[in-house]
């Protein structure tokens, strides 16, 4: 294979994103504010895009490769790399790229003004363009570039409602994820002055030689945990999760799903990358490190999350504990590196699964509550179950799956894979740090669930709304996935492999 | 019995009909449940104006109540592979253990469902009750009929959503004398939150340690587990003490074993009659069935050097219950509080590691079921009449004023305190003498002195469990039926009829499996001790 060859099908799915993210930007410029004609575009586009999944991995299980360096047969000195890792979260972030489009879909108080329809989905196509080249990428500055890819337009995303409060969300990610980037920057940096390479599977080869040097080796660890800044600022791991709340609660709903689900997905991408295909021979030396985040993130979070009172307040926080449930299985690395990615990405997608299906009832609230600069309380959903039962069930449903219980099969079974490696390994501490964390984390999730089936206080109406063509498709959609990830959790094994 | 055990190992797959009996006693209530639950309310009104939806849910409970009959009789057991790739098998096995307690869910369940036919909810819909029952069944009955540990697992979890609703949106709030005067009022919703998350936090802690078990062993098949155990090649000692206090303490949450009972009370007490029934009837049985079926006969050698503490714990819980209950102002809060000490007994049986402790504990396991599950419906009766169940607001003198329920409330106390003949007498009676000789095998012979010291800590017990459930005989059944205060009076008085057949229909099973139990234990026992030495084949 000659370095010049670029391999068509591999990088369709990407380039389809950003032709689609120029196309409605063209659209809107040819007919300005006519939001039906740009969903329709954006959502046409995810969905071609997902068409072209297959044949860029019609090799599977056998991985393929392009842009690779000259003089390297495998596809360990290829940048950019379709295996059956990459698929997975390639169909993940699609499926929710395409839930969060359908949910911006209706206009409301909530969604992007005319005016910016146009903008709103072409940013949202080339970020998600982003997360899909993040997941596919093999060497450390096609990482790095593409997670800036992901960042800069979410940043204005969030800020596309122009209230006061969007504005201090949008800076605040702003501000932290250029400041972690610049700090994994220089961690690259630190990695390729010690290694020589850019490439992950070359630096796990060089990282495996047995004769290091104590000083290099050092100045390598310290390299790595910098590196992996950025990456943990998306994934909002504490302490780098202080963006968080803030911007999940100015972006407009569907966008604090976007950085929920798509988003955090890119950061998980990134870390899974960067710690198993390139310092798996490490692995006694950062899993520890990976078990106290995993465990501190969980911890934290959960125990502000028990003191929120607002619907997106609280999603946030239990985002940020779910980030620590995704995480905890690599600290089991160092026992099995491979079974511990394993169960980190069954974990993500059972989260993405049951996070869009909360997001989308939350919308469907959101939208019909809202008002300027308002937040979504948790008593706003008093009584849902009366007047809306498809969403309050919709709802109860995936907070089941959040909380791990029954008839929430997905996230119990999620869960058993995020202990498995966990228990396996011997880290018997952090399982049961775990352990508590599922009975701190019920008690919101049932609070919450609780107050769907109450009645009503004091005079104040139940909230009722009319599902549109695209909020229908949007439920039928989520619901349809938690609910056969219930019945049959087997798929989610069968497919990460 | 090893013979029959080994026919049981790995997922056999399905090959013969009478395969199917057991799956259908559990996916029949499953799908009453879903029936009932997610059915829209208009459906009703228009398709089945005639047919109410909780006579709907007792059909379909008495058709789970046969075949869950027949099918510990005649059914054979089913293993299907689950998810194959965490080697998870899902199965359904009925043998001498867990036939007679998936026989009692079976049965309990249809009581609660026809006494809701008649006897309506202060609060909430009748319809999603029936429902949650039949919810809370399918979880009771998959924690029996398991054979696998994860399987074990996820139904102990699907029982807790429904009795979260169950007591929070039907249940009455609690309120509390204390000692010094104060009024403390629990309400039903921060009762069912309390039990909620005491659970959760011990069955994930469970969940760990099974998961450590099913790791390290390379199975989570329950009795392949078991045989292993038994042929000496188990686990390693340091991996079953770790796994053990995982487990153990998830299970002594859901027993209760003092001091992790706090739960208990304030959730027994707010939950409606239907609620405490199947709690204490059938879920704490969760927790005994847990300790007999995984800890005993897969962690034999870390049960041996726990048992003196556990037992230590059980007759702690045994006085302080019985302390406890002389004190109690409210006769649900008292009944309540008498299931931690019934729980001691059996859990105190299974501590000696002997076949006559187990067999005891076995026994004491059903008896209770029967008895208590009658305490809590007969409670619930005086409840409907007098609107309390405060023992210093109920009239006095029910042989006079209602001789029938007069004469069943006093009956089910000495059932209760262990009356020989009557069903209480025989597995506490069973456990007192395993206790008297616990097991001397191998190097690990328990302490027979503190487990004398043990035995008579339990007799006092039994003296102060008789104490205050004569005192409840002599304040609420006997004296003079004339001249209360507050419920002569006809303002308050409300209905207050003597009991009615469809009551009696309810009652009367119990009454009578208790009184057969008591005369003819052995209809159990000869089912029960051959497998009491089979648990006990690891304990070496």
């Amino acid at each position: 294979m000659s370095a010049q060859q670029v391999d068509a099908a591999l990088i369709a799915p990407v380039v389809a994103l950003a032709v689609a993210a120029v196309v409605v930007l063209l659209a809107d410029l040819v007919a300005p504010g006519r939001r039906n004609l740009c969903a329709g575009l954006a959502v046409a586009g995810l969905v071609v895009t997902g068409a072209l999944i297959p044949s860029a991995a019609r090799d599977l299980p056998a991985a393929r490769g392009t842009f690779c360096a000259p003089g390297s047969s495998a596809v360990a000195g290829c940048s950019l790399v379709v295996d059956r890792f990459s698929v997975v979260l390639w169909s993940v972030a699609l499926f929710g790229a395409l839930i969060v489009a359908l949910l911006s879909w209706s206009a409301s108080l909530a969604s992007p003004q005319p005016a910016a329809v146009g903008e709103y989905y072409a940013l949202l196509l080339a970020s998600t363009a982003g997360v899909l080249s993040l997941a596919a990428s093999r060497d450390l500055l096609t990482l790095l570039v593409s997670l800036e890819l992901v960042t800069l337009p979410v940043v204005v995303l969030v800020a596309v409602r122009g209230w006061a409060t969007s504005a201090e969300g949008a800076v605040k990610l702003f501000l932290v994820s250029t400041l972690g980037l610049g700090i994994s920057v220089f961690g690259a940096a630190v990695v390729l002055g010690a290694t020589g390479h850019v490439h992950l599977a070359r630096i796990s080869r060089a990282v495996a030689q047995p004769d290091w040097p104590t000083g290099r080796l050092s100045a390598l660890t310290v390299g790595l945990v910098l590196l992996l800044v950025a990456f943990g600022i998306k994934v909002a791991l504490v302490p780098l999760h202080i963006w968080a709340p803030e911007t999940y609660t100015g972006a407009p709903i569907p966008i604090a799903g976007y950085l929920a689900v798509v988003s955090k997905l890119a950061g998980v991408a990134g870390i899974l990358l960067v710690l198993v295909v390139g310092f798996a021979p490490l692995a006694s030396r950062w899993a520890p490190l990976l078990a106290v985040v995993a465990a501190v993130t969980m911890t934290v979070a959960n125990l502000v999350a028990l003191r929120q009172r607002e619907a997106i307040g609280l999603l946030a926080w239990s985002s940020i504990a779910q980030a620590g449930w995704v995480v905890a299985p690599l600290a089991a690395a160092g026992w099995d590196s491979e079974a511990a990615r394993r169960a980190s990405v069954v974990y993500l997608v059972c989260y993405a699964a049951m996070t869009l299906a909360t997001f989308t009832a939350v919308t469907l609230v959101g939208r019909a509550r809202t008002t300027v600069g308002g937040g979504l309380a948790l008593s706003d959903f008093h009584g849902l179950a009366r007047t809306e039962p498809l969403t309050a069930g919709l709802l109860v449903f995936a907070l089941a799956c959040l909380a791990g219980l029954p008839p929430g099969l997905v996230g119990l079974f999620a869960k058993l894979a995020a202990f498995s490696p966990v228990v396996g390994g011997g880290q018997v501490w952090l399982a049961v740090i775990m352990a508590l964390n599922v009975a701190l984390a019920l008690a919101y999730y049932l609070r919450w669930a609780a107050m769907v089936f109450a009645r009503p206080e004091g005079g104040v109406e139940p909230i009722s709304f009319r599902l549109s063509i695209p909020d229908g498709v949007a439920v039928g959609l989520t619901l349809t996935a938690i609910v056969v990830l219930s019945a049959a959790p087997t798929l989610v094994f069968h497919l990460v492999g | 019995m090893t013979t029959t055990v080994t026919s049981q190992l790995g997922p056999s797959g399905l090959h013969s009909a009478s395969q199917l009996w057991l799956l259908a006693a559990l996916a029949l209530p499953a799908l009453g449940a879903l029936l009932l639950l997610v059915t829209p309310a208009g459906w009703w009104q228009r398709w089945s104006s005639r047919v109410q939806p909780v006579t709907v849910a007792v059909g379909i409970s008495t058709v789970t109540l046969a075949v869950t009959v027949l099918g510990t009789a005649l059914g054979r057991p089913l293993s299907l592979s689950w998810v194959p790739s965490l080697g998870i098998s899902f199965g359904v096995r009925s043998d001498a253990l867990s036939g007679p307690l998936v026989v009692l869910t079976a049965a309990i369940t249809w009581l609660c469902l026809v006494h809701l036919v008649r006897v309506r909810p202060v609060a909430g819909r009748p319809r999603a009750l029936a429902g949650l029952i039949l919810l809370v069944q399918t979880g009771l009955m998959g924690v029996f009929l398991a054979t696998d540990l994860m399987q074990f697992f996820v139904f102990f979890e699907v029982a807790l959503v429904p009795l979260w609703f169950m007591v929070a949106v039907w249940g009455s709030d609690v309120e509390e004398t204390t000692p010094d005067g104060h009024q403390l009022i629990t309400t039903a919703h921060r009762a069912a939150t309390q039990f909620v998350c005491y659970t959760v936090v011990g069955s994930t802690l469970m969940l760990v340690g099974l998961l450590l078990v099913g790791l390290r062993a390379g199975t989570f098949d329950m009795a392949l587990l078991t045989q292993r155990a038994a042929n000496g090649w188990g686990l390693s000692t340091s991996t079953q003490l770790a796994a053990l206090a995982l487990i153990g303490t998830g299970l002594a949450i859901k027993v209760p074993i003092w001091p992790l009972h706090a739960w208990l009370p304030a959730a027994h007490t707010a939950a409606p009659t239907v609620g405490s029934v199947l709690l204490a009837a059938v879920m704490l049985k969760t927790g005994t069935y847990g300790l007999l079926r995984i800890a005993v006969p897969i962690l034999p050698e870390a049960m041996v050097r726990v048992a003196p503490y556990l037992a230590g714990l059980a007759v702690a819980g045994i006085v302080i219950a019985a302390l406890a209950c002389l004190r109690q102002t409210d006769l649900k809060r008292m009944i309540a509080y008498g299931s931690v000490g019934h729980m001691g007994f059996v859990v105190l049986g299974i501590s000696t590691l002997t076949p006559v402790g187990l067999t005891g504990a076995m026994l004491a396991n059903i008896a209770h079921g029967i008895i208590t599950g009658l305490l809590f419906f007969l409670v619930g009766a005086l409840k409907d009449r007098y609107h309390t169940s405060a023992l210093a607001d109920l009239p006095r003198g029910l042989y006079g004023r209602l001789p029938r329920l007069g004469v069943l409330l006093a009956f089910a106390a000495f059932a209760s305190l262990g009356l020989p003949g009557l069903a209480g007498f025989w597995g506490e009676l069973f456990t007192l003498m395993g206790a008297y000789h616990p097991a001397s095998v191998g190097s690990h012979t328990l302490p027979q002195g503190l487990f004398h010291v043990y035995l008579g800590v339990a007799v006092v017990g039994l003296v102060l469990t008789a104490a205050y459930l004569l005192r409840m005989v002599r304040q609420v059944v006997q004296g003079p039926s004339s001249g209360h205060p507050r419920h002569d009076s006809a303002s308050t008085a409300g209905w207050v009829g003597e009991l009615s057949g469809h009551e009696l229909l309810v009652f009367a099973p119990l009454a009578v499996a208790a009184l057969v139990l008591g005369l003819a234990p052995q209809l159990l026992t000869w089912l029960v001790s051959p497998w009491a030495q089979h648990l006990l084949e690891g304990v070496r």
